[in-house]
């Protein structure tokens, strides 16, 4: 019950923070599942990050799942909810005013004040998932050509996560 | 894909959907969109089904990448109250989700059960490295507007140790930064 509890808290606050998409909170998300409450190690967090990937759906998709180790069914629900929860109550109630101030000049600058945060925090939960994915020179090679492939070419993250998987398995 | 028609045709209708439109047609495109529901968002609901104009469906996704959360989320809510109010949001977020989240439990009991296979926990080991890549590339193009935007990248580096290195908490290291940035980026834009 109290797990249900403190999920409902880790992602509740997670959806307000969210900002600029789910990746920013990443560092976060591992912070309190893996260091604050001991869920689970840190390999178990990276591995169930890459099976929300592997998933179709948002990418928020890894709350669910982080939820549903923890607590079974209920813990994914309620893992979910707390994610989408707080954010979609703000959205809702903005989406009538909005068309009122879309214009206003400070939307801009908010906005793009807030992308060198994004950009640090998605590089943070970069490194960090790089570091406990990396058992070898595989994994780090895996990790480094499928980061170069998706940055040079238009292949899908699909097929570098199914190439990822199979050279794992055959080169480990 | 064929190319759009030069020929200019009449605006189509625009309709507000029922609720189980709604449902069908989030539930569509849970299931179809992997690594991204935006863009099959958008082709459904302006291109497919007509609920909105192209010009809405901007306006609508700029609110909620503005907003906080997963943005596709805010999306089905925005669409749900727009054409039926707070059951029209719920039906939206519930076919959006239900499918995915059988999916990826499935996915996960899986895991749980073959993991312990030696083959399998390459197999996976593997696919978690290409996920991390997955980041690496999701950051390197995010971070393409800040080229020598230096302020910018000084608030990025910043961010990056506190969470990064220093591990402190997102609540407080955003309630500083996201200000400062705001700040800073005003006084310094890109």
């Amino acid at each position: 019950m109290s797990e249900l509890g403190h999920l409902l808290g880790i992602f509740g606050q997670l959806s307000v923070l969210a900002v600029g998409g789910v990746a920013p909170t990443l560092p976060e998300m591992q912070r309190q599942v893996v260091d604050v409450h001991r869920y689970m190690d840190r390999t178990t967090f990276a591995a169930l990050f890459a099976l929300a990937q592997a998933a179709p759906g948002p990418n928020m998709m890894v709350s669910t799942l982080i939820g549903w180790r923890v607590a079974g069914l209920p813990g994914a629900i309620v893992a979910t909810v707390g994610m989408i929860g707080p954010s979609s109550v703000l959205t809702f109630s903005t989406v009538q005013l909005w068309h009122r101030f879309r214009e206003r000049a400070w939307r801009r600058v908010v906005q793009a004040g807030l992308v060198p945060v994004t950009v640090g925090l998605v590089g943070a939960g970069a490194a960090l998932l790089a570091s406990s994915t990396t058992h070898g020179l595989v994994t780090a090679g895996i990790t480094l050509v499928t980061a170069a492939v998706l940055t040079l070419t238009k292949m899908h993250p699909l097929a570098m996560l199914a190439i990822g998987a199979v050279a794992g398995a055959l080169l480990a | 894909m064929p190319e759009a028609p030069t020929v200019p045709t009449p605006a189509p209708e625009l309709s507000a959907p029922g609720l189980a439109s709604l449902f069908v047609g989030f539930f569509g495109i849970g299931i179809v969109g992997f690594g991204g529901v935006l863009p099959w968002a958008r082709r459904m609901m302006v291109d497919q089904r007509r609920w909105v104009s192209s010009a809405e469906f901007n306006d609508m996704l700029a609110l909620c990448q503005f907003l906080p959360g997963p943005n596709v989320i805010n999306l089905s809510i925005a669409m749900g109250a727009r054409a039926r109010g707070v059951v029209g949001s719920l039906v939206c977020v519930l076919g959006l989700l239900v499918a995915p989240m059988m999916i990826v439990i499935g996915l996960g009991g899986l895991y749980q059960r073959y993991g312990g296979i030696p083959i399998v926990a390459h197999g996976f080991a593997g696919l978690a490295a290409a996920a991390s890549g997955l980041v690496v590339a999701m950051a390197v193009k995010i971070a393409s507007p800040l080229q020598r935007h230096w302020a910018g990248i000084v608030i990025a580096l910043v961010a990056f140790a506190a969470i990064a290195l220093l591990r402190l908490p997102l609540l407080p290291t955003m309630v500083i930064m996201a200000p400062l940035s705001i700040l800073i980026c005003r006084r310094f834009p890109a």
